[in-house]
C-alpha cells in the first residue's frame, strides 16, 4: 500500500499576535507545528502500513523552514519526505497549491491512497483534499471519521446533510479526515534523532518539470487575491456587567430574558 | 449565451429535503444580481423534486435547472460534478456560490478545479463594490481575521456560512422558469452501503441557547443548563474542551470548528471567549456571560454580565425564572 499524506506547517494558533490597527498577521511572533489536522491524516496512514505493509510519504509546500516538520513526520513514522520549497511556489491559493502537490504526486509515481486533513487552521477552508483528487481524476471523500482497509477496498464513514454515511472505494481514492479518526501518536525519542539525519527531498519547479506548468503555480497561477485584510475590533454591546451582586443580575436578567421570549 | 451577468446558486438537498441554506443563497444571489442587473438562477438536482424547484423560484430564483434522476438521492459526487460542471460551461455564470456545508466544500472544490477558476471558502459576506468588482469576506486564523478576496476568473466561486445571508420571504407570485436539463450519468466509483440519519442538534436553528464551557466541573453538571433551557425552550451549547473530553456532542459546538449561531439570546456560563468561540456567536442578538473571572473576554462582548460563580447564578435564574412565571 503506498500512502501519500499532504501535510502543512502553521503557525501555533495560540501564539500568533494579530495586530487590530495595522491589519497584519504577525507571524513571526509565534511557534511553528504541523497542522493539527494533518498530524490525525498521518496517523491514520501510518496505522494502515503497520496493519498492511506498504509506505507513507510525507509532502509539503511551504518555505525551507517547513523541513522541519517534515522530520517531525519522519519521526512520527513516514518512511520519506519531500518538500516543495520554491519561490516561484509563493503566494499560492487553494488551486495552485493543489495543482503543485498533484504535479509533485505525480512525480512520485503510483500510489493508492492520498489522506489529508479536514483543513488548515491558517488557511481554513478544507479544499486543497478534494482539489488534489480533482487534478488526478481521483475520486475522494471528505469529512472522514473511521475507516478501514480491508483487501482490495477501503470503507469509510462521513457526515453530511444530517446523515452519516459509510462510503466503499477501490483504489487510488484521496481522503481527507477529522479528528475523530484516531488519537495521534508522539513522535519516539529514537525517531526524533533519526528523523534529524534522514533526508528531506527538496523539488523546486525545476523537479517538478514535466508534471507541472510553471504559470499554474504560485502567485501566477492563483486566480484569487486578498485585497484587505481586516483584524475584528470587538463591536459595542450594553455591557452591563454585575460585580457581587448576583440577586440584583439575576433579577434585571430574567425579566429582560422572559420579555424578549414573549 | 446572453451578455446578461448571471449569478447561479447550488440548490442543495439531502434525500429529497433541501438544506434552508439554499434559500439563504437565494436571498443573497438576488442582492448580486439585482446590483449587477442581472439574473439569478439556481441549479437543483434530485428526483422528482419539481416542487422544490418551485419553492426556489419563490424565493427568488428567475430561473431553475432541474436535473431528474435517481442518481441523485444520494451523495453521488462524480455525478453531481459532471453534470454542474457543464451548466457551468453552458451558461458561464459570473458569480456561482453553494453553501459551506460539508456536501457543499466537497463538491464545490471539485468543480472549481475543472472550471479552472477560484473558490473561496466559507464566506461571511458577499459585496459587489462601487467598481462592480465581486468582494468575498471571509474569516481566516481561525476566524481572528477578515479577508476581502477577488477573483479573477470565472466564474468567481464561494462558499457560503450557513445562518449569515438571509432568505427572501417566500412569495408564491413570484414567476420563474423551470428548465429540465438532461443528465449525463458517470461511473460513480463511490458505493454508498450504509446510511443513517443523524438525531441532529440543529443549534444553529436554535432562538434561545445555554451554552456550558470549561467552567463546568463535570459532565454531569450539564443537566443544570439543560434545566435551564427545558424552561425557556431553548438549545444547550458548548465551547470546545467539554466536547473534547466527550461530556457533550460535537453537534453541540459552537464556534470557529463547531457552528456558527445567532439566537436571539445566547447564555455563555464558564465560557472565557477565546476568539474561536466567538467566531461561532458574536452575532447574537443578546449576549449574556456568566463567569468568575472579571477579565474574562467575554465580557467584552457580553449585553450582560454577572461576575459570578455559575453554581450559584445558574440555579438563581431557574428559581427567578420559575417565579415570574407562576
Ligand atoms: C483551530 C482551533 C479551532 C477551535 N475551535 C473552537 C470552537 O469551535 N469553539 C470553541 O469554543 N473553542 C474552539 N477552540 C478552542 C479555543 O481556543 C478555546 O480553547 C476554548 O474556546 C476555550 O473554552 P472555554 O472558554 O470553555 O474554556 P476556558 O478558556 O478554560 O475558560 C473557562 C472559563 O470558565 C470560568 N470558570 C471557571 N469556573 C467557573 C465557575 N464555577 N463559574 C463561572 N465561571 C467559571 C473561568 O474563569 C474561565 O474563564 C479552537 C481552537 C483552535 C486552535
Ligand atoms: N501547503 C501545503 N502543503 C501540503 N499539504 C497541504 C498544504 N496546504 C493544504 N494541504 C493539505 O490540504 C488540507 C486542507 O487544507 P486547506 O484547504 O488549506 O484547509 C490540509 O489538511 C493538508 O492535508
Amino acid at each position: 500500500m503506498r500512502i501519500i499524506v499532504p501535510l502543512k506547517q502553521v503557525p501555533d494558533m495560540n501564539q500568533v499576535k494579530f495586530d487590530v490597527e495595522g491589519g497584519r498577521v504577525d507571524r513571526s511572533s509565534a511557534g511553528v507545528e504541523i497542522n493539527p489536522f494533518d498530524l490525525h491524516a498521518l496517523e491514520a496512514a501510518i496505522q494502515i502500513k503497520e496493519n498492511k505493509g506498504g509506505n507513507v510519504t510525507a509532502i509539503s509546500m511551504g518555505p525551507r523552514r517547513a523541513e522541519s516538520s517534515l522530520r517531525d513526520a519522519l519521526a512520527r513514522g513516514a518512511d520519506n519526505a519531500v518538500l516543495l520549497e520554491d519561490r516561484k511556489f509563493a503566494g499560492a491559493d487553494t488551486l495552485a497549491t493543489s495543482y503543485t502537490i498533484a504535479g509533485a504526486i505525480q512525480k512520485l509515481g503510483a500510489f493508492d491512497l492520498i489522506i489529508c486533513g479536514e483543513k488548515t487552521v491558517d488557511g481554513d477552508t478544507g479544499q486543497v483534499g478534494p482539489e488534489i483528487a480533482e487534478h488526478l481524476n481521483i475520486p475522494h471523500i471528505a469529512y472522514v471519521s473511521w475507516l478501514e482497509v480491508s483487501g482490495e477496498t477501503i470503507v469509510a464513514r462521513c457526515e453530511m446533510g444530517g446523515r452519516a454515511y459509510t462510503v466503499e472505494s477501490a483504489f487510488p481514492v484521496l481522503l481527507t479526515v477529522t479528528k475523530d479518526v484516531n488519537v495521534p501518536r508522539l513522535p519516539g525519542f529514537r525517531n526524533k534523532i533519526t528523523a534529524r539525519k534522514a533526508a528531506v527531498e527538496i523539488w523546486g519547479t525545476r523537479e517538478l518539470s514535466g508534471f507541472a506548468d510553471i504559470s499554474r503555480c504560485g502567485v501566477r497561477g492563483s486566480p484569487t487575491r486578498v485585497h484587505r485584510v481586516i483584524i475584528p475590533s470587538e463591536e459595542n454591546r450594553k455591557g452591563m456587567i454585575f460585580r457581587n451582586t448576583i440577586d440584583e443580575a439575576i433579577a434585571e436578567i430574567a425579566d429582560n430574558l422572559l420579555s424578549r421570549l414573549n | 449565451m446572453s451578455t446578461k451577468k448571471e449569478v447561479m446558486v447550488f440548490a442543495e438537498q439531502h434525500e429529497g429535503e433541501i438544506n434552508p441554506i439554499s434559500y439563504e443563497l437565494l436571498g443573497k444571489g438576488r442582492e448580486l444580481a439585482d446590483k449587477l442587473e442581472g439574473g439569478l438562477s439556481s441549479v437543483l438536482l434530485g428526483h422528482k423534486m419539481a416542487d422544490v424547484a418551485m419553492e426556489l423560484v419563490y424565493h427568488g430564483a428567475d430561473r431553475v435547472y432541474l436535473y431528474d434522476d435517481a442518481v441523485f438521492r444520494d451523495l453521488n459526487l462524480l455525478n453531481y460534478k459532471h453534470n454542474m460542471v457543464r451548466l457551468a460551461r453552458e451558461i458561464e455564470p459570473e458569480i456561482f456560490i453553494l453553501g459551506a456545508t460539508h456536501w457543499g466544500r466537497s463538491l464545490g472544490a471539485r468543480i472549481a478545479v475543472a472550471l479552472g477558476t477560484g473558490l473561496t471558502a466559507d464566506c461571511t459576506g458577499l459585496e459587489i463594490d462601487r467598481n462592480g468588482n465581486f468582494v468575498q469576506i471571509r474569516p481566516a486564523f481561525s476566524g481572528n481575521v477578515l479577508a476581502h478576496i477577488r477573483t479573477k476568473t470565472r466564474p468567481q466561486m464561494a462558499t457560503v456560512r450557513y445562518k449569515v445571508m438571509k432568505s427572501l420571504p417566500r412569495d408564491i407570485n413570484r414567476k420563474g422558469e423551470i428548465i429540465r436539463k438532461n443528465v449525463e450519468i458517470m461511473p460513480s466509483l463511490l458505493t454508498i452501503v450504509r446510511k443513517e440519519r443523524l438525531d441532529e442538534v440543529n443549534i444553529a436553528d436554535a432562538e434561545v441557547i445555554i451554552s456550558g464551557g470549561a467552567g463546568l466541573k463535570k459532565a454531569e453538571d450539564f443537566s443544570l443548563l439543560a434545566d435551564l433551557a427545558g424552561l425557556l425552550e431553548a438549545t444547550v451549547g458548548s465551547s470546545r474542551p467539554p466536547v473534547d473530553s466527550g461530556w457533550i456532542k460535537k453537534e453541540h459546538q459552537v464556534g470557529f470548528s463547531g457552528n456558527t449561531v445567532k439566537p436571539k439570546i445566547y447564555l455563555a456560563c464558564g465560557i472565557s471567549g477565546s476568539s474561536q468561540h466567538l467566531a461561532g456567536m458574536r452575532e447574537s442578538d443578546v449576549i449574556i456571560a456568566i463567569n468568575t473571572d472579571p477579565s474574562a473576554p467575554i465580557f467584552k462582548i457580553a449585553d450582560y454580565g454577572i461576575v459570578g460563580d455559575l453554581y450559584e447564578a445558574v440555579p438563581k435564574l431557574i428559581e427567578r425564572i420559575k417565579r415570574c412565571r407562576a
